[in-house]
């Protein structure tokens, strides 16, 4: 599974997920709810850009 | 000839102050504001962030009255917006375009968003030190405060910590230190952590947590704007704990906008209702007060309650630039209540409160719309509303007696 970062410079790694923001271990970025943001900057998802 | 102040033996604060601006990219700066920038006589010369633009020429005049800009070995980027770096390609032609200029790994690729050319970017990891002689610069990481970019530079020998836009007011005057500022100053740096910094509160209250458990000594904030905190750096940084942990006082504010004085009558009818249960309130009418002043009132203020009158179906304009730039900020832990008047349509009310659901605050009345002009009992509704509100604000607070 992919890493995703964001504009701001947050790294999305799914094999961590962002638990404080009910994001699960082990979920894929394209699973993510389209209501979560980035936990750093506030972006909405479509920011992200593909790391791999 | 002007000399710089020397802030600390050795280092200078070379940094310019703009009197003149008073729209600081849509913040309000009624006193000016100032760019502070750092020289560093050490073994190395090193300089500590930049001014912007339109002061590059004083910029250098103020370095040239302590050393040749030319024997400058290093510039410090702590932060990428403009107001600090706007000054480099011209100030590194002088200094020396070769000369290296540290960053954080995203101030490298911000940086090289603005400026073309031939900078040399070296970035640095959290926490590197970089020995420039008799003095270790200490770089720390603190992203989001504000931008991606943004970080700290610490000198561990005099503990003097150059903090970029945090701890910083946008304020122009005679005096460069707090002891020489006096309370007055503290206005200024609330102003603008509501402004720049309040969304950014959670990463502010790990920022501390994190300074306090390194044991890091300060005994100097020099922040990139304002005066610099010298007699009790704990002053600033205990406000910086309490306003990120978005603490508030038993008082309400109440913004409004008016077309034909309803919504007005109404506003000033909530605004005794809340005063009748002996809490604070504060009225502002959005097309007389500049948003980031509005702002600085949300602050401290436990309840957001909003008039506006309907206009085409809609809410009021001026009320929605208030509404949009209050939402960004992100104030935590506070109560909502809308209402306003309206011709043949009323929605505002209903879209006040679903913007105060989107922002996750509490809505504490459903809110009061009345048609065209508020009659007596309407106005009674008003001041019942009021009271609800501080009522409200009361029970949260357990305290504070209603006046009979």
């Amino acid at each position: 599974m992919s890493k995703y970062e964001c504009p701001c410079g947050y790294v999305y790694n799914p094999a961590k997920g962002d638990y404080e923001n009910g994001i699960e271990a082990g979920t894929a970025f394209k699973d993510i709810p389209d209501t979560w943001v980035c936990p750093l900057c506030g972006a909405e998802k479509e920011f992200f850009e593909k790391m791999d | 000839m002007y000399k710089p102040v020397e802030i600390a033996k050795g280092i200078y604060n070379v940094g310019c102050r703009d009197w003149d601006i008073r729209d600081f990219h849509g913040y309000s700066t009624y006193q000016g504001t100032t760019y502070n920038a750092f020289l560093i006589v050490d073994e190395k010369i090193v300089l500590v962030d930049a001014v912007k633009k339109e002061f590059t020429q004083e910029l250098l005049d103020n370095i040239s009255a302590i050393v040749d800009p030319a024997k400058i070995d290093m510039v410090v980027s702590n932060h990428t917006e403009m107001d600090h770096t706007g000054a480099l390609p011209a100030l590194m032609d002088r200094i020396g375009i070769e000369k290296p200029v540290f960053c954080s790994k995203m101030g490298e690729k911000n940086l090289k968003e603005h400026f073309t050319g031939n900078l040399n970017l070296r970035s640095i990891t959290d926490g590197e030190d970089l020995s420039i002689g008799q003095r270790t610069l200490t770089f720390i990481e603190t992203k989001m405060l504000h931008w991606p970019d943004s970080m700290f530079t610490y000198i561990k020998n005099e503990g003097i910590l150059f903090s970029s836009d945090a701890f910083g007011q946008h304020y122009a005057g005679d005096a460069m230190f707090d002891d020489e500022a006096g309370e007055e100053i503290m206005s200024h740096a609330a102003k603008y952590f509501a402004n720049i910094l309040l969304n950014y509160a959670p990463r502010v209250e790990q920022l501390l947590a994190t300074v306090k458990d390194s044991g890091m000594k300060i005994s100097m904030i020099c922040p990139d704007h304002g005066i610099l905190w010298r007699k009790d750096p704990g002053v600033i940084i205990d406000a910086y704990a309490r306003w990120s942990r978005q603490e508030c006082e038993p008082k309400a504010l109440i913004l409004f906008d008016t077309m034909w004085e309803s919504t007005a009558a109404m506003a000033r009818q909530v605004a005794r209702g809340i005063e009748s249960q002996g809490v604070g309130v504060r009225i502002m009418n959005t097309r007389k007060c500049h948003r980031s002043d509005i702002m600085t009132e949300m602050l401290d203020s436990k309840a957001l309650v909003v008039g506006s009158p309907t206009l085409n179906n809609g809410i009021f304009p001026v009320v929605a630039d208030v509404m949009t730039y209050i939402k960004g900020l992100r104030p935590k832990n506070r109560m909502a209540a809308a209402f306003g008047s309206y011709g043949w349509s009323g929605e505002a009310v209903k879209i006040l409160n679903r913007e105060f659901e989107t922002m996750g605050l509490e809505i504490v009345t459903p809110g009061l719309a009345v048609k065209y002009v508020p009659d007596a009992d309407d106005l009674a509704r008003s001041f019942e509303m009021g009271e609800t509100i501080g009522q409200k604000i009361n029970t949260a607070f357990a305290k504070g007696k209603p006046i009979t």
